[in-house]
């Protein structure tokens, strides 16, 4: 009979794990799973950007995810690392602040969501690989946060996460400024996106952009750059007007030449005439 | 048949200088792993003095696996005059920061530029062999010198031949230049032997970090001043981001006119964002 596997998380072989490496067998890499995320804070607000390639290995399982999850009503997350990890780990989070928020009749802060996806994370030690940019305005002012797998925070002014980050954060450390205006914000979180994109293989497809601005004012703009629409639509079939070829020349052939076809009259099923 | 020194010299079968260990040599009697092989006997005749352990017991040769005092990433552009080269001065020595005045950027000759990342000792050993190539065209006095594609191919060769023999030059190099053709030629070559050639090449970091802005900003006509702008942008942008580099530079510079390398300069950064200030007022427990 077949047993079903356990639920959680299984050392079973970490004995055995740690025995081989001593002995020199390396243990498999992790996939570094493919996403360019950031986040920047300008005068008013934060805005958060994300790509939208899910990849399984090396094949892209999902053209157009969604990667800027709703935390609450004035805060939202970025998610990179296992797609499952981020989804589930900012759902739970979410509902956790739902019920904080019936009980304390007030706005959700953003360390509030920070304080609890970290000692999630913490709990776990590192296995529920979720790597965060948080963002949002609450009370205090606008707020943007990463938060690593094991469960370590940075508070940040600008802040990139994913096999992307680096492309990305190049765009940001050459073009940040304090105070910067909406629509600066924007196109630079855009091109620092767009950057992760077209340099890193792990991130591509469109780019997401999420504004919050104080008073739970959020803009959660959608592909708002498509960049992988197709750059050429083919036609099936393909139509040409009358007049629009040029007629260079004409030649003709016999396509099937009947001399060579000797026609046998008789009944059907009669012997085949082979008398020479 | 007996051990015999193999030449340091110049040999036309080998190419110019030592291209690597015994393996090399055609000469039978040499290029297995024999116990013989655990004697080093100096070339200048004099008595043995050395040995290699591993060898005395019969184990094959097993040669560097790592680096140890490392340059870190060079960045390359080709503009309307010629190519630039950008890189920092520094060794590093693991995570130390040992040596502040290292040249990473060497010219070959008056129309060939090459720096280096990784391991400084083998750069200096290819700096050696470069320098003999440099040193026959000098001596043959017939106006022709080593053009940059030539260098990039021989320097592919060399790479390629040391992996094959599992001992790499652990080295990632760009090599820069103007061609008799009197256009820009840039191209980089590998550790591995792998070797292209592109309007902008970065090594090591770079690759992250130089080459989206390269890829925003490059064009192949750009100005100098144009040019040097989007080297100073990158190079601060790896100053800030990689751990093992210092706030000094250096620049090289080929064009139709010669080689030019600048002076040591430092770039201005700003570490003084708001957020930097108390980055945890609102935030107990984070950092």
């Amino acid at each position: 009979m077949v047993k079903a596997p356990e639920a959680g998380f299984q050392f079973d072989l970490a004995k055995r794990n740690a025995y081989l490496e001593a002995k020199g067998v390396k243990p498999p890499a992790p996939w570094k799973t493919g996403t360019t995320i950031a986040g920047i804070i300008f005068k008013d607000g934060v805005v958060l950007g994300a790509d939208t390639r899910s990849t399984a290995g090396t094949t892209v399982a999902d053209k157009n995810c969604e990667k800027i999850h709703y935390i609450a009503p004035n805060v939202y997350c970025c998610g990179a690392g296992t797609a499952a990890d981020t989804e589930n780990v900012t759902g739970m989070i979410s509902s956790q602040l739902d019920l904080h928020r019936y009980a304390l009749q007030r706005q959700t802060r953003v360390v509030t969501a920070m304080t609890l996806l970290k000692s999630h994370l913490f709990k776990y030690q590192g296995h529920v690989s979720a790597a965060l940019v948080l963002g949002g305005v609450d009370v205090r002012g606008p707020h943007l946060f990463t938060v690593y797998p094991h469960g370590s925070t940075d508070a940040l002014p600008y802040a990139t996460m994913g096999s992307g980050s680096l492309n990305a954060m190049a765009v940001f450390e050459d073009e940040y400024r304090d105070d910067m205006s909406r629509e600066d914000a924007i196109k630079l979180v855009a091109k620092a996106i767009r950057s992760g994109i077209f340099n890193d293989l792990g991130s591509g497809s469109n780019v997401d952009i999420c504004v919050i601005e104080a008073n739970d004012k959020v803009e959660y703009m959608r592909n708002m750059e498509y960049l992988q629409g197709r750059t050429y639509d083919r036609q099936q079939p393909i139509v040409f007007k009358p007049d629009s070829l040029k007629v260079t020349g004409e030649k003709e052939h016999a396509v099937v030449n009947l001399d060579a076809v000797h026609i046998i009259e008789g009944e059907p099923g009669d012997a085949m005439d082979v008398s020479t | 048949m007996a051990w015999q020194p193999r030449d340091t010299s110049h040999s036309s079968a080998l190419g110019p200088g030592n291209t690597g260990p015994s393996l090399a040599d055609p000469r039978p009697g040499n290029g297995n792993h024999s116990v013989r092989n655990a004697v080093l006997h100096p070339t200048c005749g004099a008595q043995a003095f050395a040995v290699i352990p591993a060898a005395a017991n019969g184990q094959p040769h097993k040669h560097t696996q790592d680096p140890y005092v490392t340059g870190t990433s060079v960045l390359g552009i080709t503009y309307k005059d010629g190519v630039m080269l950008a890189s920092d001065t520094l060794g590093s020595y693991g995570s130390t920061k040992r040596y502040k005045s290292i040249d990473r950027l060497v010219r070959v000759n008056d129309r060939v530029v090459v720096g280096a990342g990784g391991e400084l000792s083998d750069f200096a050993y290819i700096i050696k062999l470069l320098d003999e190539l440099a040193t026959d065209d000098f001596v043959a006095d017939d106006g022709v010198q080593l053009a940059p594609s030539e260098v990039h191919s021989y320097l592919q060769r060399v790479l390629y031949n040391r992996r094959n023999k599992f001992d790499p030059l652990w080295n990632s190099l760009v090599v820069g230049g103007v061609g008799p053709d009197g256009r820009p030629f840039l191209g980089t070559v590998g550790m591995i032997g792998t070797a292209f050639t592109d309007a902008h090449v970065a090594t090591g970091f770079g690759n992250h970090l130089a080459r989206p802005l390269f890829r925003e900003r490059h064009r192949p006509d750009m100005s100098e001043e144009e040019a040097t702008k989007l080297l100073h942008d990158a190079l601060r942008v790896c100053y800030y981001r990689d751990k093992q580099s210092i706030n000094k530079f250096r620049i090289i510079t080929s064009t139709a006119a010669g080689v030019k390398l600048t002076e040591p300069f430092a770039l201005e950064t700003n570490w003084g964002y708001k957020a930097f200030v108390d980055p945890t007022a609102n935030a107990t427990g984070a950092w």
